[in-house]
């Protein structure tokens, strides 16, 4: 059996040189396979006497065993050492930027609007819509504004020659929706309003939110909170001061500014009032049975104020790197 | 309504000092604009007289004035202002005063002449801009007094924002009585006493047009002095409410408006034919303003005339003519009242809104005229002199507006405001403002008075009372959630998930103008007819845009202007069409894309966005909702676009929209680096999704095919996958366009196309045998039907 010693002795070293999962199966077919070394040594086992068979046997498959253990042992670490190679060669520099499409973003006035709708839309609030171009009777006239109505001149109204206009607020919506639904009405209108005056302080086109509740038990004291609700969830404050101060709008009687205190003293974010009765009559509901609250204010106004821009211009610019800041 | 604080506080003192009292006015309604200093305090300027005043030895303008301020004793001051003269008093800076400006005052020498000092203009002391002569004082001043003190200058001009409906406080005395009415404490006005006439000067008036002047209340004063100066005071009470002094009559006219708020006018008497008519103007007739334009009167005009023609616009604007000169003797003085609804518009129409016509479109107190004119002719006796005449007022007392009675509930107040007033409260309250208030068992009847043209209904009221209360003490009720909180219908696709999907691929939102310039319109959408303002700001925004694509291409190019190289951005919005005469306002959504596909970057090559990168996006918007399948994208002329890579988008057979390259003469003319494309589509059909419906998956193996076949370049791709998708029988489960390709072993004129097929049965797994057969059908089919031969 001397010979047994001295191949695993042989292919034990080979094992061990073996430097590549190639070479090392070249060692394995050297040995073990069906040409191989120790097999043939076990095929000549039946020429051994009888009586040398069983040691001899056994220790041939005790070298087979030890050989192919060490093979497998190898094999696990050449295989180790590959994935080791590979991993180290797809390396890569994570630091890279990303490619492909970049971001887009919303327009700060749309994310605005989204944001008062999202509020009022958890208080019950349909989000409705009306047409830009509009009527006499639906921007003045149903509103309790008449021809020659001093607030007109607080209206710089474009006009088109045949006497349309374009709306000069979102209020026109209230007299469409009053005259389509019946009471109770809980709506707000988004949209864009025109108005003929453009300085640093003027866009001839800019963007209201009107609100509109009617109802059986419709109160001053809904509008304040719901105003005070809507503020201090806007603004994300929930000490931010709030003031209710008298004013006047021909189709809400009583009427308020609201104001908000920022850091230099009292802002003015929004008109309110409590609908008119002669406006309710306009649009044939009851103005014994019902009453109803309405509010308008400026989107441009509230995204200035939440995100600190200074120019309203720049809105309508359109300049990516002013979009582009809005992500 | 511009006022001093101390022309205010000598009607009405409440104790609170200008912050409190401006606080209070804002939160009352009154709301404050600005409030500003009505001048630098001028310590070290005093009250000179003027001792001696001889010419400059070596100056023909100037003058050595001897000037008493209390000092030691008179010092020399050379003066170069006209009115210096001795005998007068006169705004006096001593050396070492510090002037408005900084100016220090040196002793210095002026035509070598020692000057100890300067008198001082108006407009030197910050007071106004007169400068043609030193600031005379009154001569009762005392000598050497602080000017300061002396005019009052510790005083802030009150600037507040009228709202349309409080015209009753377009005087001091409006103002007075609401600061009276919210301290609760009294108000004292000046008192007017009747001024007795002294000669008997008639002149005739007649209201020919009542409703539109019910009262009319005229008065002559006759020898006035025309050269009488107006005092220092009543110039400093007009400054400080914002008007200059013009002549001593216009300037107590201007006085009375602004302190009670009556406007008045005065005529000189010589330049009037024998009486006055308040009449409506007849057509043709003319009149020229101080201001010397010529109008052209219509009959809907109130006019005041003579016998002979108009002479003022009533409630706006005197005539040239028959106004006040340097020269005018004998006065006719006018105090009306007109009826708002007679003067509505007439300001504007002439674009002449002045300070009388602001009031009268407001209302005016009808019951004011006489005492005004008692006011006036007091004030002008004092200043020009004269001898008035009696009081002629011509009145309709049927025109003069009624004040009914108001009915006022309790259960209303509760009802409008969310809580019960006290009794007591709302009796006082309307009493303090100045109304005639009864209890009546269960309602109130409340008179207002004449001058709250704003107050005609119970809600008016109800404000009267939360606005004196204060709003801040009327109760807030929290909203909280309501039972009718309605999600959106599921097959609705939201706007917001449209805008983000954009957003996610990159595209910026624009919001632009509404109105755009004509040629833009013209030249981008030259098929739409446009809707164009009457009374645009700028040639620049002019028309309705018929597309969102005109204000999306000013913004491309306003980018571009500013080094970006690439744009993606979309709107959604209105467009303005008239089709037939009318007009059609749809919601859109439209896009612009220009420059490289993607950012700049370093691993790809940079490669220019094209056609179908931008149909990608449209692709992946009209899939959201769940019916990618009911679009058709057909080749389209489209004016405006590249007529050959233009796409309508249709769904069930109608327009929804448009993709295209716009088109290269545009593109030259204004000078885009690369292609732009853009996109429009209608909001409705995107927003009309429909609900997933599930459908069971198959269990069995898929079996792919891959076909190439040679086709015509005039055969689509749609076409082309029209044909497989009709022929391919159950087991076809979808397919793939994933080449196209020209060139070498392809006839020119022809292009191949590769389809990857993918079939599966529900049932069973397919052998290969069936999938050959369907194959070999379509393939017959594409023959058959374009001619296509299978690629080798």
């Amino acid at each position: 059996m001397h010979n047994v010693d001295e191949i695993l002795t042989q292919a034990k070293a080979q094992v061990r040189a073996a430097g590549d999962l190639g070479g090392l199966d070249k060692v394995r077919v050297r040995y073990l396979g069906k040409q191989g070394q120790l097999t043939a040594v076990l095929k000549q086992l039946g020429q051994l006497p009888a009586e040398q068979r069983p040691a001899a046997g056994k220790a041939v498959n005790a070298a087979k065993k030890m050989l192919e253990a060490l093979i497998a042992e190898q094999r696990g670490a050449l295989e180790q050492e590959r994935l080791q190679a590979a991993l180290s060669e797809e390396r890569i520099d994570v630091t890279l930027p990303g490619r492909g499409q970049g971001l887009g973003g919303l327009h700060p006035i749309t994310r605005t609007l989204e944001r008062v709708e999202a509020f009022f839309r958890l208080y019950g609030f349909d989000v409705v819509e009306g047409p830009e171009v509009e009527d006499d009777y639906h921007n003045f006239e149903a509103l309790n504004i008449p021809a020659h109505h001093p607030a007109r001149a607080m209206h710089d109204t474009f006009y088109f020659p045949d006497g349309r206009l374009l709306r000069t607020h979102t209020s026109p919506v209230q007299i469409r929706v009053m005259k389509e639904r019946k009471p109770p009405l809980r709506i707000i209108a988004p949209g864009r309003v025109y108005r003929c005056d453009s300085d640093q302080t003027h866009s001839p086109m800019f963007h209201q939110i009107e609100g509109l509740v009617v109802g059986e038990d419709v109160s001053f004291a809904d509008l304040k909170g719901v105003l005070h609700d809507f503020l201090r969830s806007f603004f994300e404050q929930e000490d931010l001061e709030v003031r209710f101060r008298p004013s006047y709008f021909p189709f809400t009687e009583p009427s308020a500014e609201v104001d908000i205190m920022g850091p230099d003293g009292w802002l003015e974010v929004l008109g309110s009032g409590m609908v008119h009765p002669y406006v309710l009559e306009n649009v044939g509901i009851d103005n014994e049975q019902y009453t109803g609250y309405a509010f308008g204010m400026g989107a441009e106004r509230l995204a200035m104020l939440r995100y600190g821009v200074t120019d309203l211009r720049l809105f309508f610019d359109n300049d990516l790197r002013f979009l582009e800041q809005f992500r | 309504m511009k006022f001093s604080e101390r022309w205010l506080r000598e009607w009405v003192n409440p104790p609170l000092d200008t912050g409190a009292l401006v606080e209070q006015l804002s939160v009352s309604g009154l709301d404050v604009d600005t409030v500003e200093p009505v001048g630098e305090t001028l310590p070290g300027v005093v009250v000179g007289l003027v001792v001696k005043a001889h010419g400059h030895p070596n100056a023909d303008r100037l003058k050595l004035c001897q000037v008493d301020f209390g000092g030691d004793g008179p010092v020399e001051v050379v003066c170069g202002a006209p009115n210096a003269r001795a005998g007068s008093k006169f705004a006096f800076a001593p050396v070492g005063t510090r002037l408005p400006g900084g100016v220090k005052i040196k002793r210095s020498k002026i035509r070598g002449v020692q000057s100890h000092g300067m008198l001082c203009s108006a407009w030197e002391l910050g007071l106004g801009d007169e400068h043609d002569g030193i600031l005379e004082l009154p001569e009762d001043a005392p000598v050497g007094t602080d000017v300061t003190g002396l005019l009052g200058l510790e005083d802030v001009s009150i600037d507040v924002d009228l709202t349309p409906n409080r015209g009753d406080c377009l005087g001091i005395a409006g103002v007075a009585r609401e600061v009276g009415a919210l301290n609760r404490v009294p108000v004292t006005a000046p008192e007017v006493r009747p001024v007795p006439a002294q000669v008997e000067y008639k002149f005739p008036i007649t209201l020919e047009a009542p409703a539109g002047c019910p009262r009319y209340v005229g008065r002559v004063i006759r020898n006035i002095d025309p050269a009488a100066r107006t005092p220092l005071w009543m110039v400093e009470k007009l400054r400080r409410s914002g008007i200059r002094a013009i002549s001593s009559t216009v300037d107590v006219t201007n006085y009375v408006m602004i302190e009670l708020g009556q406007p008045m006018h005065a005529f000189d008497l010589d330049r009037l034919e024998r009486g006055i008519r308040v009449r409506q103007a007849v057509q043709g007739e003319t009149l020229q303003l101080l201001d010397g334009k010529v109008l052209e009167l219509t009959p809907d005009i109130l006019v005041i005339a003579d016998e002979e023609r108009p002479v003022a616009i009533a409630g706006v604007m005197g005539g040239e003519q028959s106004g006040v000169a340097d020269t005018t003797r004998h006065l006719l003085l006018e105090a009306a009242f007109f009826a708002p609804l007679a003067l509505a518009g007439v300001a504007r129409r002439f674009g002449l809104h002045t300070d009388a016509s602001h009031r009268f479109e407001r209302g005016v107190d009808p019951q004011l005229q006489r005492q005004a004119m008692e006011r006036a002719t007091a004030l002008l006796l004092d200043i020009v002199g004269g001898q008035p005449g009696p009081i002629l007022e011509a009145v309709d007392d049927d025109q003069i507006p009624a004040r009914p009675a108001i009915m006022l509930r309790p259960s209303r107040i509760a009802r409008l405001l969310g809580t019960e007033v006290a009794k007591d409260t709302v009796e006082d309250v309307l009493t303090r403002l100045g109304m005639g208030v009864e209890w009546q068992g269960e309602t109130w009847s409340v008179v207002p008075p004449s001058y709250r043209f704003d107050i005609n209904i119970e809600a008016d009221l109800i404000e009267e009372i939360a606005r004196v209360v204060g709003y801040d003490e009327m109760p807030s009720r929290s909203a909280g959630a309501t039972s009718n909180v309605k999600p959106p219908a599921e097959t609705s696709v939201q706007l917001q998930r449209l805008r983000l999907a954009l957003t996610a691929r990159g595209y910026q939102e624009a919001i632009t103008f509404s109105f755009v310039s004509e040629a833009l319109q013209q030249a981008l959408d030259p098929d739409s007819e446009g809707l164009a303002l009457a009374n645009p700001l700028s040639s620049d925004l002019v028309v309705m845009r018929t597309s969102l694509w005109q204000g999306l291409v000013q913004a491309v190019l306003y980018n571009l202007n500013r080094q970006h190289e690439r744009v993606r951005i979309f709107e959604t919005g209105l467009r303005f069409r008239l089709q037939e005469g009318e007009l059609a306002q749809e919601r859109v959504l439209a896009g612009a894309v220009l420059g490289p596909v993607s950012p700049e970057q370093w691993g790809e090559a940079r490669r220019l966005v094209d056609f179908y990168d931008v149909k990608a996006d449209l692709e992946a918007l009209l899939g959201i909702g769940g019916q990618a399948g009911s679009y058709v994208f057909e080749a389209a002329l489209k004016a405006g676009l590249h007529p050959g890579q233009t796409a309508s988008i249709s769904r069930d057979g109608a327009n929804v929209g448009y993709l295209g390259a716009l088109h290269p003469r545009l593109a030259a003319q204004y000078k885009l680096p690369s292609t732009l494309y853009v996109f429009e589509l209608a909001l409705a059909p995107l927003e009309q999704g429909e609900l997933p419906q599930f459908s069971s998956l198959s269990r069995f193996p898929v079996v792919r095919r891959d076909l190439s076949v040679v086709v015509d370049e005039s055969v689509t791709a749609a076409a082309l996958c029209d044909v497989v998708g009709q022929s391919g029988p159950d087991v076809l489960k979808n397919f793939q366009l994933f080449d196209v390709y020209r060139g070498e072993g392809i006839d020119s004129g022809r292009k191949s196309l590769s389809l990857g097929l993918t079939f599966q049965a529900h049932t069973r797994t397919l052998n290969d045998d069936e999938v050959d057969e369907v194959v070999a059908r379509i393939v017959a089919r594409l023959e058959a039907q374009f001619g296509a031969e299978l690629r080798g």
